[in-house]
């Protein structure tokens, strides 16, 4: 049995490095930064931290939470039931004190004292605004240096090294040093109250670790945009959307600071789009010319990005496209995660089209996919679609440091030199030449007089002339089914754990599920149920992925949408049969927790042996 | 049916260029355009221009959106690389390929309906953007491949070939194009190539968004009598505000124009414009007077052709984004990967 976080032990001595901080506040409030140099304090201390920024579509005013999961075993998914409750939004007091697991404690502004009405948590009130407005002025200020005193009251409570929050503040203001001092003295002021005022310890408490050596912590845009940096993507063309902005403005941050030339041009262009259909366009264009090009989306930017990706596709044209996957559909939940943008991107576009999609999993696999995606784009001649999504793209993760061999090349793939087109007698834009369905491609003014073609989406023979001649046609689809094939070959391969080769029981994820899955399948394991895992990583399918599903009676396919989307995408594409593929589904667009995921297995396991049952009513952790 | 390539028969005394390339060189494959078509005269004064010019035909990339026009990139330059986009999308093409590539010469076709409605979005951003290319509407007022539609360029009034008449305004590209900022902007008619081929020669050596709005009649469903883009409507209303001689580079300036009607207009790359001003009042660097001049041409029915506005600054995205001389394709991936030493040093920004 998962052992559900309940209660505070009743042990006197503290839990150290696990436990769980939630923040409420009010946007636009300046809270953002003290709550991040929370999370990254307790990082610094060498724990493992997750941080959940759970943020309105909104510039201020409405609520908005921030949850530190410190977790020195390593469990980075998101957990419910909160030990140490910060709750600046009195809009919010209702329900944030229900979050708060007995033995817990509540800490919120006592300017304006309150009846909480628990008398099963330790309420703590520190009159915040009251003590701020002794010491600043301005309003702004008091709002901003109010986020720095709870900060400063969180050191104390948790035993935060406070010389790394000064360090980091430092930091942060190495530009605008003035502000260190103030910062420092916010600190204080939220420190000095609880050194007059005592409370009790409490039960969970923070101390260095070495948990974390070795580790960066990141978030997936960021890691994406590196990513592209060292693939030598020169052409960024984008559209403002939520939660995928933040990777093209990291791109043009990273180059602005990695591709300037002395005489201060760039040797990059991030273009701002005026839409979707131009952002594509641009990455399209640029790549067709050589450079290696991508855009930044979201499930909105997608829809308008279809018709391009159909063009991309038939015309064979490399083309990187992140997909920061929100709640859907239509406008959806913009600031919550979902993974449901699956089949959108598999089948992108009208006719026949299918794409190549990788799915990373956290931070790192940002950074290595996305490098990853150019090569096998370059490779392939097609768009690759890496489906990122929110809590991976905006949220904070620990991570391994990120790695670039020395001996890495870049794989351009068959892309002709003017030397090769010259030694060339015949040149076919979209002949099969080597049998793997790839042709070989050459880019706009190679060669003098070899090497042209005309790229278009309508239909053309292998010189790339036009043509209405069906049987031609029926071709170059079929090879382009073939090339596909070719694409499962070298796509990333599916991660998987084998806890035992008897189990007739296994999970299929992919994304940002896997570390709430581990840690249910750890306790299953606990429990002496031992489930198998694989994390898909890629689509086409490889083999492996089809061997797993051949080697396992029920697999529960655990995903963020209503409608099954990896699942329907198993059965239409790996022929895996639809019985034995139990669907596991949450849409709410919050991360999952290893406590939803255990009970709606558990669930299913229950009614055994008839999970076939299951199978016909899909189960909501909604 | 598949293109037509033309025959490679070519006669020994063909003309040639500085590059020794003759007209053959700059050709397509055989068009597949109702015969008479305006378009492929636009075709034949493109090939022209760039023979004259002795443009290295494979340093072009021709592109082109959805529709009649859009098929004409095929039409020449069989040495260049050519790209039929998608309807409406081809300026976000050309910008992408523009960045990648900064050093080849962008002739982009398009259309009224491609530009016009579709498209007028991305048309708008590629001028705002002042993209270093020359784009050219071949414009008909008529959606051809679909049967006869009318186009947003079409003016109201004018009538289908069934009678039916058109009860919208019609949007003018080329005031848009002045107003959003473009450097070079000029109208023609696909039936003057002694207007059309040196307009062309200097939009492609002009350094920023080049325009020239071809008035190109459809021989089948838009070259009635009611109809405002027909050869004969055209022909009649025809108002010339200046005539141009487009001299390269290095060339004396001999134009037969008398003096003081004559303005040399200087290029970027070294060539000049000699701008003969039929009338007086009519100077196409007088931005805010060439709008008004249009405008009232327009009042009386008036096709205006010539260059219409000019900005000899010029000036372009590459300037404006600040990116590198050297095009960004031509970067070996050594100097676009920051390699695994800078690596280190990026973690430890993440710590």
């Amino acid at each position: 049995m998962l052992p559900r976080v309940e209660s505070q032990p009743m042990s006197t001595d503290p839990l150290y490095n696990e436990f769980v901080i939630k923040f409420g506040n009010v946007n636009g409030s300046g809270s953002a930064s003290a709550n991040t140099f929370a999370a990254r304090a307790l990082f610094r201390m060498g724990i493992p931290v997750s941080a959940k920024n759970i943020f309105p579509s909104n510039i201020q005013g409405m609520p908005t939470w921030y949850e530190i999961r410190a977790s020195e075993a390593g469990n980075l998914a998101r957990r419910d039931g909160i030990d140490v409750m910060v709750a600046m939004n009195p809009q919010t007091y209702e329900r944030d004190i229900k979050d708060v697991i007995p033995g817990g404690t509540l800490l919120y502004d006592s300017s304006w004292p309150r009846q909480f009405g628990r008398t099963d948590i330790e309420i703590l009130g520190i009159p915040f605004a009251k003590l701020v407005a002794k010491v600043y002025q301005d309003p702004r200020q008091r709002q901003l240096f109010k986020n720095i005193a709870y900060l400063g009251a969180m050191t104390l409570l948790l035993n935060i090294d406070v010389d790394v929050v000064t360090g980091l503040l430092a930091e942060q203001f190495r530009s605008k040093p003035q502000l260190i001092g103030p910062n420092v003295q916010a600190l204080e002021i939220g420190r000095e109250y609880l050194r007059a005022n005592p409370p009790s310890t409490l039960p969970v408490q923070a101390r260095a670790s070495q948990a974390a050596a070795g580790k960066i912590l990141i978030n997936g845009n960021e890691a994406a945009a590196l990513g592209a940096i060292y693939a030598g993507a020169t052409v960024a063309s984008w559209y403002p959307i939520t939660p995928s902005t933040s990777l093209a403005e990291a791109f043009e941050k990273h180059t602005n600071l990695l591709r300037r030339n002395d005489d201060g041009t760039l040797r990059a262009a991030v273009i701002q789009a005026e839409d979707e259909l131009s952002a594509i366009g641009m990455a399209i264009g640029a790549n067709w010319n050589g450079a290696r090009a991508f855009t930044a989306t979201s499930g909105p930017g997608i829809s308008l990005m279809s018709e391009f990706l159909g063009l991309a596709y038939f015309a064979e044209i490399p083309l990187v496209l992140f997909d920061i996957q929100r709640g859907g559909p239509s406008t959806g939940m913009p600031t919550r995660t979902q993974q449901s943008d699956i089949l959108a991107c598999a089948y992108a576009s009208h006719g026949d089209t299918k794409h190549v999609l990788l799915f990373p999993a956290d931070p790192g696999e940002c950074f290595t996919f996305s490098a990853d995606a150019f090569d096998l784009s370059d490779r392939l001649q097609t768009p690759v679609i890496v489906l990122s999504d929110l809590d991976i793209g905006m949220n904070d993760w620990v991570v391994d440091e990120f790695n670039w061999s020395k001996n890495r090349r870049h794989d351009r793939g068959k892309l002709l030199s003017s030397s090769e087109l010259e030694n060339l007698e015949d040149f076919a834009r979209y002949r099969d030449v080597d049998g793997d369905a790839i042709p070989y491609r050459t880019i706009p003014g190679t060669h003098a007089d070899k090497g042209s073609y005309f790229t278009r989406g309508t239909s053309h023979n292998e010189y790339g002339g036009y043509t209405e001649d069906g049987v031609l046609h029926a071709e170059t689809l079929k090879r382009l089914s073939r090339k596909f094939e070719t694409a499962a070959t070298i796509v990333p391969k599916p991660v998987i754990y084998t806890r035992s080769t008897k189990s007739r029981l296994g999970v299929i994820n992919i994304g940002s599920t896997d570390h709430a899955v581990r840690e249910a399948l750890e306790h299953f394991a606990a429990d002496g149920q031992g489930i198998n895992h694989m994390r898909i990583r890629s689509f086409p399918f490889t083999d492996e992925v089809i061997s797993f599903a051949h080697e396992h009676d029920f697999i529960f396919v655990i995903e963020q949408n209503r409608d099954a989307q990896l699942r329907t995408l198993l059965i239409i594409e790996a022929d895996i049969s639809s019985k034995k593929l139990v669907p596991i589904l949450n849409f709410d667009g919050m991360p999952l927790t290893a406590v939803g995921i255990y009970e709606a297995i558990t669930l299913v396991l229950q009614s055994n042996p008839s999970v076939v049952k299951a199978i016909s009513a899909p189960l909501s952790l909604v | 049916m598949t293109h037509i390539v033309k025959p490679a028969f070519k006669h020994p005394n063909l003309p040639r260029n500085a590059l020794g390339f003759t007209h053959r060189e700059y050709e397509g494959v055989v068009s597949t355009l109702c015969a008479g078509c305006g378009h492929d005269s636009v075709t034949a004064a493109i090939i022209e221009a760039c023979f004259e010019l002795s443009i290295a035909p494979h340093r072009v990339a021709k592109l082109s959106g959805i529709g009649c026009s859009s098929k004409t990139p095929n039409y020449f330059l069989n040495r260049a690389h050519g790209f039929n986009t998608v309807h409406g999308r081809m300026p976000s093409i050309a910008t992408g390929a523009n960045l990648a590539n900064r050093d080849l010469v962008y002739i982009g076709v398009s259309g009224d309906g491609d530009s016009a409605s579709i498209g007028l979005g991305q048309f708008c951003h590629v001028i705002r953007r002042q993209l270093d290319m020359t784009y050219i509407i071949e414009n008909n007022g008529t959606y051809g491949l679909t049967k006869g539609q009318f186009s947003a360029t079409n003016d109201r009034a004018s009538k289908s070939r069934r009678g039916t008449e058109n009860p919208f305004g019609a949007i003018d590209l080329a005031v848009i194009a002045i107003e959003l900022g473009a450097g070079f902007v000029a109208r023609s008619f696909s039936g003057d190539k002694t207007q059309l081929v040196p307009l062309i020669k200097a939009a492609m050596a002009y350094n920023g968004f080049a325009l020239i709005d071809v008035i190109s009649p459809c021989v089948t469903f838009n070259n009635h009598a009611a109809s405002t883009k027909s050869y004969d409507y055209v022909r009649q209303h025809n108002e010339i505000v200046d005539h141009i001689d487009f001299v390269p580079d290095a060339d004396a300036i001999t134009v037969n124009y008398a003096e003081g009607e004559t303005v040399s207009v200087a290029l970027h790359d070294g060539s000049r414009i000699a701008l003969h001003k039929i009338s007086d009042d009519y100077d196409p660097r007088d931005q805010l007077n060439v709008l008004t001049s249009l405008r009232r041409d327009r009042g009386e029915g008036k096709v205006t052709t010539g260059l219409l506005y000019i900005d000899e600054a010029g000036g372009d995205l590459h300037s404006a984004m600040r990116t590198s001389t050297e095009p960004l394709n031509a970067y070996a991936m050594e100097d676009l990967c920051p390699g695994s030493d800078k690596l280190t040093e990026i973690n430890a920004q993440f710590r």
